[in-house]
């Protein structure tokens, strides 16, 4: 349960312009174990999507993953040519897309696609593997799953269809899903079906999921931890309940105060001033100082190296400590010690908590 | 409360009178030249509203809920005047909008403005925010033209846009500013009813903030009344005096915000609520509601909601429950309510 399936260490993805090269993921570092969700989170641009690709060796120019190491089971996929990429997606490591449609091939029926998802990886007698796929729509809980393998993609709806985008992705048993917000186009009595299924078949199955989203309510009520991102850097990261329950980044707190769920009705929600710098335009230092209510003089000169306090971590010179860190459950030194980094000083007494 | 006292003295600025959309399929050539040779095939209508009344009062905001197909926009574009009532009436300030001539005509289609989800969609991309905020004051002769110029900063200032912006095009301004500028359009106009089309359902959290408080203050300032169309029940607590809930062109249950967080009545609602993302909600089992939103080319007969309802019973199946009223303000269409607990 333990073992770590995925480590990403210090990933750069950046895409190539007349005007440079634009870091969209610049140093991203995440961990997943075998069984785990992770809940990527973040704004449009925030360069989540462009993780997950990266990962999956699914960026095409001008973009290029230039820096860090993709290691899966180990083995650093970096170095993998497309070949043993081929072999591997879609079969130890799956994606489930935003829009079933873009994905599904319009002109053949779903039972031929999963056919081929599972034949490309394996040498399966025909008969057997229709059985397989049967069995897949069955569990993802698709009406006459035998009917179903003749119909193409348009004859679903919405829902339905990412239904299938899952079950493929289920085919061959992966380690790893990485889903870019699979629920995002789907209403809530839906989303809520799809969550259910999504929750159900990992857990027997053990399969990880990085599920790539904007939505916190989601991620609280799905994952086990998760990770915020902000310009492309991951600003915190840790298990849901801390992270959530007592954010430590500004970022972190303002867009879970931002949320109507936690205003009166009728009050002014709390905002975040500004928007998120364009990746062309990103400030130095810490990209959110110049919308941050807590920002001092260090934010401009250098970004904040992690600093590391128990399963989570944070990246921020004046984070949100809680007043008094005398509870006995909180590691009261070891919290405020920095990641061992040569460029971070250590913030130990460096700020008093904001509020 | 304020909203109610009004509402004795003065008419609703919006009542819908059991307004009926129906869209009929235009036949296409292969069904046309079938009905030449003498098998015309069975037209398909979709009933996008069916039977519905809502009034709103001066100053109200009321929230429309509902999932994709279920006919709230297109109830929002028949306030708005886009598309006419097949059956029903739309009344303005206590007239029947189709009785309107002239200078009331005008008084109404300058009243109620709306504000689409998709800023990007219906903002003119060739031209610069300032044509696209003066347009209306031009189309409608409200400014002579040395007075637009100020007219057009008022409005980016009222949206919070600095001026600099006026001179530049859709496409050099995040989705947020986009949605502002769309706001500022419908100002333009000194509306008094505003219909929001998901007006924040295509922005990031933080943005979305920003534009929900933007809505807050332009109410408090001028009094707007606003229908505030939106998939999302916590933006909608939020921003709402008034929430109704719309199911396959119905509407199933309508009251006080508060009131229908806190106490909801219908299957339909429950479920919704149910099914809302929480934050404060960890590692949750999910026991979803069942099967999809059925088709509205064929809605189920009865209750619409009853293939899905928990407890769904024969008289369901054959007999559409009406709203009546639950609790003081509070209606609900559920046979339920009739049967003794």
């Amino acid at each position: 349960m333990n073992d770590i399936l995925l480590d990403v260490r210090g990933l750069r993805t950046a895409f190539h312009t007349e005007a440079g090269a634009w870091p969209a993921v610049d140093g991203v570092d995440l961990a997943v174990r075998r069984g785990e969700i992770l809940g990527l989170v973040g704004e449009s641009g925030s360069g989540k999507s462009v993780t997950g690709f990266s990962l999956l060796g699914l960026i095409d120019p001008p973009g290029e993953v230039v820096d860090g190491e993709i290691l899966f089971r180990g083995q650093d996929l970096r170095t993998y040519d497309e070949e043993r990429m081929r072999q591997l997606r879609g079969n130890r490591i799956a994606m489930i897309f935003q829009d079933p449609l873009m994905t599904l091939n319009p002109v053949l029926r779903v039972g031929e696609q999963m056919l081929e998802a599972i034949q490309t990886h394996a040498d399966v007698p025909r008969r057997e593997a229709l059985e397989r796929c049967r069995q897949a729509l069955e569990r993802v809980g698709i009406p006459s799953p035998e009917a179903r393998l003749r119909s193409y993609p348009h004859e679903f709806s919405g829902g339905m269809r990412q239904r299938v985008a899952i079950a493929i992705a289920l085919l061959n048993q992966p380690d790893l899903i990485i889903c870019d917000e699979p629920t995002t186009a789907l209403d809530v009595t839906i989303q809520g079906q799809i969550l259910y299924q999504m929750q159900q078949i990992c857990r027997e199955q053990q399969t990880a999921l990085i599920w790539i989203t904007h939505d916190l309510g989601v991620v609280a009520e799905l994952a086990d931890r998760v990770a915020v991102m902000y310009a492309g850097r991951i600003v915190e990261t840790g298990p849901v309940d801390q992270v959530l329950d007592a954010p430590r980044h500004p970022y972190t707190r303002g867009l879970l105060e931002s949320m109507p769920a936690r205003t009166r009705p009728g009050e002014r929600l709390r905002q975040i001033d500004g928007m998120a710098p364009t990746l062309s335009a990103r400030p130095s230092g810490c990209a959110f100082r110049q919308r941050c209510p807590s920002a001092v003089t260090r934010c401009t000169e250098q970004a904040p190296a992690p600093t590391r306090e128990g399963a989570r971590s944070y990246r921020c010179y004046a984070p949100i400590l809680p007043p008094a860190p005398s509870t006995p459950h909180a590691p009261a030194e070891a919290a405020r010690r920095p990641a061992a980094s040569p460029e971070a000083p250590a913030p130990r007494g460096a700020r008093k908590p904001a509020e | 409360m304020n909203a109610e006292a009004n509402a004795q003295a003065t008419p609703p600025v919006i009542e819908l009178r059991d307004v009926h959309k129906r869209f009929e399929q235009r036949p296409d050539l292969a069904q046309r030249l079938l009905a030449l040779a003498g098998r015309p095939a069975a037209r398909r209508t979709v009933h996008a509203v069916n039977g519905v009344s809502l009034s709103l009062a001066r100053g109200e905001v009321v929230g429309l809920v509902g999932e994709s197909g279920c006919g709230k926009s297109t109830l929002g574009r028949v306030v708005a005047g886009l598309y006419r009532p097949t059956e029903g009436e739309l009344r303005y300030q206590g007239r029947p909008v189709a009785d309107l001539q002239g200078a009331d005509r005008l008084a109404y289609t300058l009243g109620v403005q709306m504000i689409f989800q998709d800023p990007q969609a219906s903002l003119n991309p060739r031209q610069r925010l300032r044509q696209i905020l003066s347009e209306p004051l031009k189309v409608h002769k409200l400014a002579a033209p040395a007075e637009v110029p100020a007219r057009v900063e008022r409005a980016l200032a009222e949206v919070g846009l600095d001026a600099q912006y006026r001179e530049r095009y859709p496409h050099q301004i995040s989705g947020g500013q986009r949605q502002r500028i769309g706001i500022a359009r419908a100002l333009m106009v000194g509306p008094r009813f505003l219909v929001c089309d998901e007006p924040v359902a295509a922005l990031d959290v933080s943005i979305q903030a920003q534009v929900i408080n933007l809505f807050m203050d332009l109410r408090a300032q001028h009094g707007f009344t606003y229908l505030f169309i939106s998939h999302d029940l916590g933006v909608v607590r939020h921003i709402s005096d008034r929430v109704a809930i719309m199911y396959l062109g119905r509407i199933v249950e309508q009251a006080a915000a508060a009131d229908l967080y806190a106490r909801p009545n219908h299957p339909y609602t429950q479920a919704l609520l149910a099914e809302m993302p929480d934050v404060s909600r960890r590692g949750r089992a999910f026991t979803p509601i069942r099967g999809e939103i059925p088709s509205p080319l064929a809605p189920p007969a009865g209750c619409t909601f009853h293939p899905r309802c928990p407890h769904a019973m024969p008289r369901c199946r054959e007999q559409a429950p009406e709203l009546k009223q639950v609790a003081a303000g509070h209606w609900s269409a559920c046979h339920l309510n009739d049967t003794p607990a």
